[in-house]
């Protein structure tokens, strides 16, 4: 058993990963695999799939069964919304974001990419790169993940050809040099067999790189989140009605980037002023430093009016201040964007309105070409728009901060969340 | 750079204490759902340092079966005392009095589906627009699709195929009146993760997760402690058994396990090498593949 077990683990790494696919690529049989393969599957599970697989004649037990949660999915053999899966071996802990890949789920995979560490996508090596492989490419680019991972799954159905695994890594590259990714990794496997799954494969010996569990333990993350940039915005003031507490004032959040230390001097967005942190409380007491992705509780040494909604940050770094703001937005409802629409907004703490003031142009997701003469954003476009807010937000580009640089758009109606901002 | 790395632990905690904190400046009338079983107990241990040194902002809602293990209640009560929380209990039997709920009957007779009558009441009759629980995704298939932030119609029901995308760390919890939302904190967390943050932050438990000597009567592979509301069938006898529960509920549908486990760090070492999900010993998810999401879509925990 290799199951994480107990007290050598309590310090783990987290890595966040999402799955890309078509329908018939093999991506449940892979995550089946890599879960099955590191023991993260209980008997009960496995027991549940078994009698389903034999139930419906199949050969082999169906891996993907694991995943397909809700009864129409299993009913339609199809994945229908981002499911989220975990497993942990020695070195890490994981989380899948599972998303379907079919066309009119381009927004599952924008909301599994946007807190993903990792993209994998998997192409079936008898057909090579296709529409959907650039489109999961570019989404993977858009929401800024850092680290991709190309499967070239069913080598086992091309005889586990070299020249294959090959021509289409060349594509693949030929194409992505036109995206903004830093690190991309390719992988020949069969998900079906457990090739370079867990283990590395005896039938391609040609293949000299690492099987693709072992990039996921051992690929560096550290360095994926902003240290450099301070950034925290307020989400909750705690005042305690107490006595003991008289005249307690602190922010909690979550620090969005950057390490802050007690002594720093800060600034206070939007009203400017200018102070020092007095202490920082982290989750076991007083720290030394925060850095992001922390949540903290944070005292300042002069009472300043500061609320939920303004930002803490440093005076000589600080993000843009502004009402106009240019972004890619991925549509995520049936009803098409109105493009004189006005919506509410959500930017980090900030809850505030927008109107749209113009759209630009629609991206085609299959050949990145921009489309300059049909301006209708509906489900799954993405566009870059112009908006203007109601109030000041405090922003940093998107590629430079994925939290600072991420809006939401929200129906005032319904209050249902519309679009998904990417700032520019 | 190494320094600047957060276990999977303290992320966990980090994006689990925004959430909450997120709740209590979104809603106006939140609530923290509270069992007295280990993920309740995590969630309820970090709503505590969401806030510090002030007093929580909403008080708890217990759901009491009437069914519930004693020492599930001392410790709760032990607990409440002790951070100097509000509780609130919303009972079962109170349903059942007013003709509101049906009490099951037949040999597997439980209340736990009947919780979801009185889950809901409790939150209309007190206006509540947001009910934390500890709920998390990989409990169970329909689970692995839930939101941190799910929102439920004027009649508490969830719909799996509509439900709100979830991005990066903006959630949205704007609602018309009469909906509310259901918030998991701990979707992310798996069962490992509990433990190993119980142990890390040496949290008290109930005595029920650690081994002890027990009347049991084993009904079709799940062990039922001995009580008032547990009836033998045929052919069935009560057994001195060494047993611990993985997850604490209703008398009626609470599975115990065989263990010898008494600390936490062998409950660790016993739950790595488990071969069954905790839900497993679960009788009331036994009853069809698809128990839970029909449960949830009803408004169920």
């Amino acid at each position: 058993m290799n199951r994480n077990n107990g007290n050598a683990y309590l310090d783990m790494e987290l890595l966040r990963f999402t799955t890309a696919g078509s329908v018939d690529d093999g991506k449940s049989t892979l995550i089946g695999r890599l879960l099955y393969d590191s023991k993260s599957i209980f008997e009960d599970q496995y027991e549940a799939i078994k009698l389903t697989s034999e139930r419906r004649g199949e050969e082999h037990v169906n891996l993907a069964l694991l995943t397909d949660g809700l009864r129409a999915e299993r009913e339609q053999g199809i994945t229908i919304d981002v499911a989220y899966r975990y497993f942990a071996t020695p070195k890490r802990k994981f989380i899948i974001a599972d998303t379907p890949g079919h066309v009119q789920y381009t927004r599952n995979m924008v909301t599994g990419a946007s807190t993903a560490n990792l993209a994998i996508i998997l192409i079936d090596a008898r057909k090579g790169v296709i529409e959907q492989t650039k489109r999961h490419a570019f989404i993977a680019s858009l929401l800024g993940i850092p680290h991709l991972v190309i499967c070239i799954n069913k080598m086992d159905l091309v005889d586990y050809d070299q020249k294959v695994f090959e021509t289409i890594k060349k594509d693949f590259q030929g194409f992505a040099s036109k995206l903004n990714i830093q690190d991309i990794q390719f992988i020949p496997i069969s998900a079906l067999h457990g090739d370079n799954v867990v283990e590395k494969s005896t039938k391609m010996s040609w293949y000299g790189g690492p099987c693709l569990m072992y990039l996921l333990e051992t690929i560096h993350i550290g360095s994926d989140l902003n240290l450099v940039d301070c950034r925290f915005p307020v989400q909750y003031v705690i005042r305690p009605q107490s006595d003991e507490y008289h005249g307690y004032r602190g922010y909690g959040g979550r620090i969005a980037g950057g390490i802050f230390k007690p002594g720093d001097k800060v600034m206070v967005l939007p009203s400017g002023f200018t102070t020092t942190i007095k202490a920082i409380d982290g989750p076991e007491g007083p720290v030394k430093e925060a850095f992001a992705p922390m949540s903290v509780t944070m005292r300042l040494n002069d009472e300043l009016d500061v609320s939920r909604g303004d930002m803490i940050v440093r005076e000589n770094n600080k993000p843009q201040t502004c009402q106009d703001i240019d972004i890619m937005v991925c549509w995520m409802n049936p009803r098409k964007m109105n493009p004189n629409g006005k919506y509410a907004i959500k930017h980090t703490t900030k809850d505030a309105r927008c109107i749209i003031r113009r759209v630009h142009y629609k991206i085609d997701v299959n050949t990145l070409h921009r489309i300059q003469n049909d301006f209708e954003v509906g489900m799954n476009d993405i566009a870059r728009i112009s908006i203007r807010t109601t109030q000041p937000f405090f922003i940093d580009k998107y590629q430079i901060n994925r939290i600072t640089g991420s809006v939401i758009l929200i129906d005032e109606a319904t209050h249902e969340t519309l679009g998904a901002g990417m700032i520019i | 750079m190494l320094r600047y790395n957060l276990s999977h632990l303290r992320e966990l905690e980090a994006e689990s204490v925004f959430v909450i904190r997120e709740v209590a400046a979104q809603f106006e009338k939140p609530v923290l759902l509270f069992s007295g079983g280990k993920d309740s107990i995590v969630m309820l241990h970090m709503a505590v340092k969401a806030f510090q040194p002030a007093k929580l902002p909403f008080p708890l809602l217990h759901i009491d079966t009437g069914h519930n293990f004693p020492e599930t209640i001392q410790y709760r009560d032990n607990l409440v005392n002790k951070i100097g929380a509000r509780l609130l209990v919303g009972s079962v039997q109170d349903s059942i009095n007013n003709g509101r709920a049906v009490e099951e009957t037949g040999a597997n007779a439980s209340r736990n589906i009947l919780q979801t009558v009185t889950l809901l009441d409790s939150l209309e009759e007190h206006g509540f627009d947001a009910a934390m629980g500890g709920g998390r995704r990989d409990e169970e298939k329909a689970r692995a699709k839930e939101r941190f932030f799910s929102h439920r119609d004027e009649f508490g029901q969830w719909d799996p195929k509509n439900q709100r995308p979830e991005l990066w760390n903006l959630f949205n919890g704007k609602k018309n009146l009469g909906e509310h939302f259901r918030i998991f904190p701990l979707s992310n967390w798996t069962e490992m993760d509990v433990w190993q943050y119980i142990l890390l932050e040496k949290i008290e438990i109930p005595s029920l997760y650690f081994s002890h000597e027990r009347e049991c009567v084993d009904r079709k592979g799940v062990l039922l402690a001995k009580s008032e509301y547990i009836k033998l069938q045929d052919g069935e006898k009560w057994k001195k058994m060494q047993i611990r529960f993985r997850t604490i509920g209703d008398m009626s549908c609470t599975g115990a396990a065989l263990s010898n486990a008494a600390t936490i760090e062998e409950i660790i070492l016993e739950v790595a090498a488990a071969r069954q999900t905790e839900r497993g010993s679960r009788a009331d998810d036994k009853r069809s593949e698809t128990s839970m999401e029909d449960r949830k879509k009803e408004g169920y925990f």
